[in-house]
């Protein structure tokens, strides 16, 4: 083996990290927003992914079948559908779920529990229980290789790109605008933000909904990597809140931070043993340093 | 009659109820396959009384009553795995001697920690203490550092995550996804006949009123009434000089013990063990069972129990598409319709007539779940947006 095999195992292993970390980032970064910001614990996460994943599929049967001259272009625009329609339903779910239980988060648990049931059969009833997988326009397939026996899978850099707009979107909203202010305000303190004259129970409805959103154009990035089915967002619910929870919940660096962690580990524990130990040992560390420092990787400095 | 001796009889007399009901009634009523059938229910019966314990009175939810569930079980399939796969039986295999699952994963020998349960005593210890040990560890390492609520849950849900990933991976030493199947005796007993599902029915559910009786013997302890305390000031309890992480970790090896036995009795009755019995969405249904029933009530558990599984059987069956949306309503409506479940609807709507109708003697029912407000943990889990203003 010569010194460029070795040197491009290495690229393609580093990136295999790092399409790993921008899945595990983007699943996370919605719910950075309601369970790290709000406190909620949105067990429909996944199910609002899913949206996403399913509005890119209707958008792909629809524009193959009426303009098929558009099915280069359709992509970026059903991202934007996505978005709306998790936003959409996100709107509904907390005026008609959420907003009664903010004060018991263990309650709000088994409620979105039932929510993401609801959903996943409710897809299920449209969509079928098979999996399904959009058309893609042809610059998602392939690959691209910059050198001799180095292959960078496109569908993995289009991912990464979703997650760096969406990434350097959420914290300049945050950080930058008046909704971001507003949210920060909320959380740091509920009563003074309603003194100042936030209209508090809107930022939660909003942030909610924003939320949910960021989750839809999640589900709708992962179709370029895998098929969608009526209960692919389970798969993602546990990883996503561990994302958030080892971060440190109200830091949305953190979360950056802990799903580069994970990726790398994931990814590097997958280069020596199978992959499914390879999880766990990824899991348990993660388990076990929450063990120690509950807190997270970056604690917030929100007084109790 | 004093007001502590009346509820005493009132929650023998519903208790007596529910034993009539499953001694009695049951066998009488139902074949020998519905009873096997209810006989499976009842063994979550164990799971849902433990996280009336667990959730109801320590107001600390587990998502992870699926893995003790789940260990209590493999710890007996372990057993009656080894049973079946004597050398004879297993002549046709390679390795003849080891659980067939392991000759066609290419194993020769048997792993080192399968050879202790080979003796039942200590398949039998370690249907109890391996759950519990597990949870010693987890519950010491959260609660002493004052892990709870929300972040307790989801850290509960990454060990069933853990542990579903790890038996699924370790194909040849757990089985992996179809589980441990075909197991046949227990001590040269055959259990697959009849008269052995009937009497494993009955043992299933002498247990769980035993069960019932222990851990309404703590509630109506010093100990039960801390619980109490803790969940809704866990403050002043630690303030006036309690451990209180060392009461949360007993009522969490309690509900993990509770499981375990719940876990082991399945297998013996349904005659397999899978991951698909133990994973994360098995684990939060599990706790649906004792929110169905009331959170607060070890009897309504049960109750809880047996309808919710009867209905996903019927409904999953003759309406499969109806049921998930049948199981999100449950799920939606317990919490905000009903927190108190079955045993709040009995509390609120037919006791106080059976009261009136009884006499006028009868003092204003003193019943501890009655008076204590459904939403638990209000103050305790509150997350880091939701400042307690008030405090």
């Amino acid at each position: 083996m010569s010194m460029t095999d070795i040197f491009n195992i290495a690229m393609m292993q580093g990136f295999a990290g790092l399409s790993l970390f921008s899945v595990l980032l983007l699943m996370g970064l919605g719910l950075a927003i309601i369970f790290g910001q709000m406190g909620v614990i949105n067990m429909a996460h996944g199910e609002f992914m899913t949206i996403g994943a399913y509005t890119i599929y209707l958008a792909s049967t629809l524009a193959e079948r009426y303009i098929p001259s558009f099915m280069e272009e359709y992509f970026p625009f059903a991202i934007l559908l996505a978005f709306v329609f998790a936003f959409i339903v996100g709107w509904i779910a907390e005026w008609a779920l959420i907003r009664h239980l903010y004060k018991r988060p263990l309650d709000t648990l088994l409620a979105t529990w039932g929510l993401s049931l609801a959903m996943q059969q409710t897809f299920r009833s449209l969509f079928g229980a098979r999996e399904v997988s959009p058309t893609l326009p042809e610059w998602l397939l392939g690959s691209w290789s910059p050198a001799e026996g180095l292959d960078i899978p496109s569908n993995g850099l289009f991912v990464m790109m979703v997650t760096l707009l969406v990434t350097g979107f959420v914290l300049l909203a945050l950080y930058r605008s008046s909704w971001g202010l507003k949210v920060r305000a909320t959380v740091a303190n509920r009563a003074m933000a309603n003194a100042v004259g936030i209209n508090t129970k809107r930022t939660d409805r909003l942030t909610f909904a924003i939320g949910c959103g960021i989750a839809g154009i999640a589900g709708a990035a992962f179709t370029t990597i895998g098929s969608t089915g009526p209960t692919s967002g389970s798969l993602y619910i546990v990883d996503a809140f561990l994302v958030v929870t080892f971060g440190g919940a109200a830091s949305l660096l953190g979360t950056v931070a802990s799903a580069f962690g994970i990726a790398q580990t994931q990814s590097i524990a997958e280069f020596f043993i199978s992959g499914s130990m390879a999880k766990v040992l990824t899991l348990l560390l993660i388990v076990i340093i929450l063990m120690i420092r509950p807190q997270g990787l970056f604690a917030s400095k929100i007084r109790r | 009659m004093t007001p502590t001796t009346w509820f005493k009889r009132h929650g023998l007399a519903s208790w007596l109820l529910l034993a009539c009901l499953l001694l009695v009634v049951f066998p009488l009523l139902f074949d020998n396959f519905r009873l096997n059938l209810v006989g499976k229910y009842l063994s979550y019966g164990f799971v849902a009384i433990g996280l009336v314990m667990l959730w109801g009175y320590g107001g600390v939810l587990s998502l992870g009553q699926g893995v003790f569930f789940g260990l209590g079980g493999y710890c007996m399939a372990m057993f009656l795995k080894l049973e079946a796969s004597d050398p004879i039986t297993t002549k046709i295999q390679s390795t003849p001697g080891i659980p067939d699952f392991m000759d066609w994963n290419q194993l020769t020998a048997l792993p080192a920690w399968w050879v202790p349960f080979e003796y039942l005593p200590f398949a039998l210890l370690a249907v109890v203490l391996v759950p519990v040990i597990l949870a010693f560890v987890i519950g010491y390492a959260m609660f002493k550092r004052r892990v709870g609520g929300v972040y307790f849950a989801i850290i509960t849900q990454a060990v069933t995550l853990i542990l579903t990933v790890l038996i699924i991976g370790q194909q040849g030493y757990t089985g992996g996804v179809n589980g441990i199947t075909d197991l046949k005796t227990l001590n040269g007993w055959d259990i697959r006949t009849d008269s052995a599902k009937v009497i494993l029915y009955f043992v299933n559910a002498g247990l769980l009123l035993a069960a019932i009786l222990v851990c309404g013997w703590i509630q109506r302890s010093k100990l039960g009434t801390l619980l109490l305390a803790m969940r809704d000031k866990e403050d002043r309890v630690r303030f006036s000089g309690y451990d209180v992480s060392m009461f949360k970790v007993f009522v969490f090896c309690l509900s993990a013990m509770l499981a375990g036995i719940g876990g082991a009795l399945f297998t013996l009755q349904v005659g397999f063990m899978s991951p698909s019995l133990v994973g994360i969405v098995p684990s939060i249904e599990m706790v649906i069972f004792a929110a169905v029933g009331g959170r607060m009530s070890l009897i309504g558990a049960v109750y809880g129990a047996l309808l919710v599984n009867a209905g996903k059987t019927y409904f999953s069956e003759s309406f499969p598409e109806l049921w998930l949306f049948l199981m999100a309503a449950l799920f939606i409506g317990v919490v905000m319709a009903f927190p108190n479940g079955l045993a709040g609807l009995y509390e609120t709507y037919v006791k106080p007539r059976i009261g009136r109708r009884k006499s006028a003697t009868a003092a204003a029912p003193v019943d501890a779940p009655a008076q204590h407000p459904a939403p638990a943990a209000l103050d305790d889990a509150l997350p880091p947006g939701l400042t307690r203003e008030e405090c």
